[in-house]
This record gives C-alpha cells, sequence and structure tokens, in this order.
C-alpha cells in the first residue's frame, strides 16, 4: 500500500492550485450572485489541457491518470463548486462512456473535440418520472425506414446542458422480457446540438452550484444516423449505470473539495476574528470542531482517492465510489455547515464565501445518485437484503 | 535557433525571511519559488517558439541539486531541454561568480547565430540586476535590459525598453542578450500534457569538471564563494512596522473621523 503521489501528481496538484486561485477563485462569487456558466474559465481549462485529462493522446487527451483528473475537481471545487461540476460532469457523463463504449469512429470523431474543450459534453439520463428509478425512462428512440433513429422525449436536470455540444442520452429502444417480465429495453446515443428535432428547454434556478448550467432537453421526431448508438442496442441501462459509478467518484471530488475549501476558509477566519479579546481560533471550541471536521476530510479524502485508484487499476469500483460519495457529500454538508456557525453573524451573509458553501454541498447528496441510492448500493454488496 | 533562458530558484520572498546566525540567509528553511522576472523571460520565448516551430527553448540554471524542480516546472511550461550547474564548487557565488559559471555553461551549450539569451531582470533575493549584463559581456554580445515588450519576425529582433520616463525601442542584432520584466507578459501556467512530458524531455547535470575548462572557471578560486569579490557583511529581516491604517476620502467625514482617531490616542 502506498500513498505517495507521483512527482506528476504533485505537479498537476500545483499547477490546478496556482489556477484555481488565480483565475476561479475570483471569480466564484460573481458566478453565483449572477447564476453564470463560467465560459471563460472553460476556454482557460481547455488551454491547459484539463478538459481531457485522463483520456490518451491519440484521441486528444492529456494522458494523466484517473488521480489526477479527481485532483482537479477537488482543487477546482475548493474555490468554485460549479467549476468543479462543469469539469465533472463533461469528463466523468461525456468523455468517459465515448472511451469505453464508443466504435473507434466515434472516439476519433467526439473525444478530439471534446478533449481539447472545442465541445462541451453532457449527459441525460433523468427524467420528469426516471431520477433514482432509471427504469422509469420514457424518451424513446425508434429506427426509421433509413435506418436512422428518431427519438421522442425529454430530459431534465442535465448539467452543462445550455453550453454542452454532445449529449450522451439513454432512451428506450424497444420491450424485452426477462425472467418473464416485461422490462424496458434502454440503450445510450450520442446526440449533438445542432441535431434536428433537438432544443434545450427550461433552466432551472437552483439553490446551489448556480453557475452551473442546468436544463431541461427536448426531442421532438429529433433524427439522428444510425451510428450515433453508442454501445450495443439494449446494454444502455448497464453503460448508464456504470458511468454513473465513475460520475460518483468526479460528485465525491466534489464533495471533497467543497468541504476542503471551507475548512480553509474558516481557519483563515477563525484566526482573524476577535472576540472576548482574543482570536475565536484560540477558543477550545473552535480548535475541536476544526480538528474534527479536518479529519473527517481527510477519512473522506481516502475513500475518494481509493475508488480512484480502482478505477484506474481497471478494478471493480462501483461500491467503492459509492461509499466515496456517501461520506465525502455527507460530510461537505456538514462541514460547510458547521463552518458557517463558527463564523457566526458573518457566515450567514453574501460577503464571505462560506454560506455559497453550504449551499453548494447540499447537491452532492442529492445528483449522481443520492446518498440513499449510495447506502442502497453499499447495503447489497454487503448482503444485506 | 534556439533560446537560451537563464532561469534562478529562489527563496520566496513573500514568507518569512529566515537568516543563520552567521548572518548569512537560511534557504534551506525557506520556501522557494521560481524567479518572477525569469518567468517572464522563459515566456517570452516560448511566445517566439509558437510563431517559430523550429525555435528549441533551452534553460540553464545553477544551484543545488533540488533547483531540479524548478526546471521540471519550466519545461513543463514548454520549454524543451533543461541544464543544472551545479556542484559544491559552485556554492556561495556572488554576481561575478555567478555570471562565470553561467557564462561558462552557456559557451558549452553554443550560442549560435540567430540565437538569443534570455534573463530575468534580478532575482528577487540579491535584487541586483547585475547577472544578465553581466553575461553579456562575458559572451560579447550586445544586450538589451528591462525588455517590456519583443516584435521577433523573419529572424529580425526589435525590443521595447523601460526607462524611468519612458520607453526606448530597439532593433537588436542576434546573437544578443535581453533580460526582462514583469510587464512583458503574463507568464503561462504549466500545462497537464506539459507536466506529463516533463521527466522525459533532456535534461543535464553539469558539475565543476565539467565546465573547469572554459576560461571564465579554470579554476576552483573563480567560482562559488572563493571567485566572489562581494562579501556578505549580513543579512537581517527589518524589524516589522506597526500596521497602519488607511482612511479614504477627503470630505468632513474623513476629516472628524481623523480628528477622532488623533484625539483618542491623546495625540491632539
Amino acid at each position: 500500500m502506498d500513498f505517495k503521489l507521483t512527482k506528476e501528481q504533485e505537479m498537476l496538484r500545483k499547477m490546478y492550485q496556482e489556477f484555481a486561485e488565480n483565475e476561479v477563485k475570483p471569480l466564484a462569487a460573481d458566478v453565483d450572485e449572477e447564476e453564470r456558466f463560467p465560459a471563460e474559465t472553460v476556454k482557460k481549462m481547455a488551454k491547459l489541457g484539463m478538459m481531457g485529462i485522463y483520456f490518451p493522446k491519440e484521441y486528444g487527451g492529456a494522458g494523466a491518470d484517473y488521480l489526477s483528473y479527481v485532483m482537479a475537481v477537488e482543487e477546482m471545487s475548493k474555490v468554485c463548486a460549479t467549476t468543479g461540476v462543469v469539469l465533472s460532469a463533461h469528463t466523468s457523463l461525456c468523455c468517459n462512456p465515448i472511451f469505453d463504449y464508443g466504435t473507434e469512429e466515434q472516439k476519433k470523431k467526439y473525444l478530439p473535440k471534446l478533449c481539447s474543450g472545442e465541445w462541451l459534453g453532457a449527459f441525460g439520463l433523468t427524467e420528469p418520472g426516471a431520477g433514482t428509478d432509471a427504469q422509469g425512462v420514457q424518451t424513446t428512440a425508434v429506427k426509421n425506414e433509413n435506418g436512422d433513429w428518431v427519438l421522442n422525449g425529454s430530459k431534465i436536470f442535465i448539467t452543462n446542458a445550455g453550453y454542452a455540444n454532445v449529449f450522451i442520452i439513454i432512451a428506450i429502444t424497444g420491450i424485452v422480457e426477462k425472467r418473464g417480465r416485461k422490462q424496458k429495453e434502454l440503450s445510450a446515443f450520442i446526440v449533438e446540438r445542432t441535431d434536428k428535432g433537438f432544443s434545450v428547454g427550461k433552466h432551472e434556478k437552483k439553490m446551489g452550484i448556480r453557475g452551473s448550467s442546468t436544463c431541461e432537453l427536448i426531442f421532438e421526431d429529433c433524427v439522428i444516423p444510425g451510428d450515433r448508438m453508442l454501445g450495443k442496442q439494449g446494454k444502455g441501462f448497464n453503460e448508464a449505470m456504470a458511468t454513473l459509478d465513475g460520475g460518483r467518484i468526479g460528485i465525491a471530488s466534489q464533495a471533497l473539495g467543497i468541504a476542503e475549501g471551507a475548512i480553509d476558509e474558516t481557519i483563515a477566519y477563525t484566526k482573524e476574528r476577535v472576540q472576548f479579546g482574543r482570536r475565536i481560533s484560540q477558543q477550545q471550541n473552535t480548535q475541536f470542531q476544526l480538528a474534527d471536521m479536518y479529519a473527517r476530510t481527510q477519512a473522506a479524502k481516502l475513500l475518494v482517492y481509493s475508488a480512484a485508484m480502482k478505477k484506474q487499476n481497471h478494478e471493480p469500483f462501483g461500491v467503492d465510489a459509492a461509499m466515496a460519495k456517501l461520506v465525502a457529500a455527507e460530510t461537505a454538508s456538514d462541514v460547510t455547515r458547521r463552518c458557517v456557525q463558527l463564523f457566526g453573524g458573518y457566515g450567514y451573509t453574501r460577503d464571505y464565501p462560506i454560506e455559497r458553501m453550504m449551499r453548494d454541498a447540499k447537491i452532492t447528496e442529492i445528483y449522481e445518485g443520492t446518498s440513499e441510492v449510495q447506502r442502497m448500493v453499499i447495503s447489497g454488496a454487503i448482503g444485506v437484503k | 535557433m534556439k533560446i537560451i533562458v537563464c532561469v534562478k530558484q529562489v527563496p520566496d520572498t513573500s514568507g518569512v525571511v529566515a537568516v543563520k546566525e552567521d548572518g548569512t540567509m537560511d534557504r534551506a528553511a525557506m520556501a522557494t519559488i521560481s524567479n518572477p522576472d525569469d518567468m517572464n523571460a522563459l515566456e517570452a520565448a516560448l511566445q517566439i517558439k509558437e510563431t517559430n516551430p523550429d525555435v528549441k527553448v533551452v534553460l540553464v540554471s545553477m544551484g543545488p541539486p533540488p533547483t531540479e524542480s524548478m526546471l521540471r516546472e519550466c519545461l513543463a511550461r514548454g520549454a524543451d531541454e533543461a541544464y543544472l550547474v551545479s556542484a559544491r564548487e559552485f556554492g556561495g557565488a556572488d554576481t561575478w561568480a555567478t555570471s562565470s559559471t553561467l557564462t561558462a555553461a552557456i559557451e558549452k551549450i553554443g550560442v549560435g547565430e540567430g540565437d538569443i539569451v534570455m534573463c530575468g531582470r534580478q532575482a528577487i533575493d540579491g535584487d541586483t540586476a547585475q547577472v544578465g549584463p553581466q553575461i553579456a559581456e562575458k559572451l560579447g554580445l550586445p544586450q538589451v535590459t528591462y525588455v517590456t515588450a519583443i516584435d521577433y519576425k523573419d529572424g529580425k529582433l526589435t525590443v521595447r525598453r523601460a526607462l524611468e520616463d519612458g520607453y526606448m525601442t530597439i532593433a537588436v542584432e542576434t546573437p544578443c542578450v535581453l533580460t526582462c520584466i514583469k510587464e512583458l507578459n503574463n507568464p503561462r501556467y504549466m500545462s497537464v500534457s506539459g507536466i506529463m512530458e516533463c521527466y522525459s524531455k533532456p535534461y543535464t547535470v553539469w558539475d565543476f569538471e565539467a565546465l573547469k575548462e572554459s576560461k571564465w572557471i579554470s579554476a576552483v578560486e573563480n567560482v562559488g564563494l572563493k571567485g566572489s569579490p562581494t562579501q556578505v557583511y549580513k543579512s537581517f529581516s527589518p524589524p516589522v512596522k506597526g500596521k497602519g491604517t488607511m482612511m479614504e476620502g477627503a470630505d468632513k467625514a474623513a476629516c472628524e473621523q481623523l480628528v477622532s482617531i488623533l484625539g483618542e490616542k491623546h495625540i491632539i
């Protein structure tokens, strides 16, 4: 067992930190206040190779490893959780399934543009009637006489939707019988923003990660060429679930970053704020609170990194991803809530970033599988039925 | 064509300055950074390389072995190869001994037709701004200091030099030496792929033996502390001044506030 980062990973972390401090942090409050997608930051990240960190160079990636990507989401989320999720959804939910399930032609067509940041990616599974229960999907894909696929239906809460060029979409391609029961056959498709019959609908106004673009996707007789199916027909459910396993590591990294960022802010604040004639960092309550928070966050970090290493080493990582996300998300929510308390009245104002971090943290317990779904995954794996 | 960029790893002077009992700086106890002006020089070289793909950017530095981390970072920004001049004999060098040693290294790398040597104006630890000009003199090359803009087209080099009361635009013949200042550009970040490649780029360490044949070195008495006419008498952190209070505005309210503060302190 080796807990040491490589020299390259250490350098990457340093680069991410410098970039986050100089380019991301100064915009974070505005991005939140104005609910503004940080398009200029995405461009800058793209220039540095951050939109395709762990994909091979032959597909336009930067050729680094998976942990290096996880650290990028973590470092961005320390200062701006919106920026963290833009990077995570693009990489984990769009580039990754194309790399894992795409044909050589699909990989060559999409990955270079996605990895270079020329195109942004998104993923659409959730529908008004299908969230945790993915079988509730109602969007359909039917093959027409030309061999093209015709999509009808809608998706909601799609991250990056307003700015993405490429969408991975899960749709019903038929009904199959499994163990005597009729089940929907789900398949995955690559939809381009310019496809006829595709449009982006309502933009959600959210409690946190307010700069991230969360919208509805609408398919009205949306015709896409026959070669846009991603992976095998009928494997869409498994592919979506495997994609979300990876996505969970991304969101766990985001949650980890939020918790770490909140602790950093709170340490700095408590060393300045004076009450009863001394800095509040000199109060034992502050010290013990922050010690507990830091220890819990480090524990979450080990789970996140361990899940990342398993994915990197091509070992089964689904349960590890579930545990990492469950613990990191709940840590982020708890830590940010307690940090606001240490900030006191100032923490409740928007003059300090800590209330934003508390709002941002909540979503990590909900999206890419709620904490309850993670508990279902974990309890199933340990045989509690 | 190549651009040789001189870079230095320096103590991070934004932190605490550590001083040893003998009055010299305790470099080991201080965090290190890449010298800021040198990063402007590197950025300028990389920008020329972007529009002139045949340009090779070569780094040279003198320092202890941990200087490698800075050189790798410069390679990760896009430089092509690095030379570190490192040996006990070179330690404690002042600007004269430093420029002799760096000149020896640069001559060994070789300055050809059309090449450019770039340095930062000065290092934030010594703040002398002497090493660049001394290298130019020892190499016998024309030099322009305080460079704030560079135009390089079809082998023609025009630079803008900052003066106290204005700018001077100069056409320079190559090979030459330029010393660069912060206004020149904004240094880029390392890139992900640059970091992944930086450990496989050519990296050479030259010790005293490797350079001693140079006329600028020739004997151990000419390098390091022994070869340095300058002797440091004492280094120290200046006593910390009390934190001042900034007040803004020139209106009645500001005056009243000022009067009340002076009153509280029994100054008036």
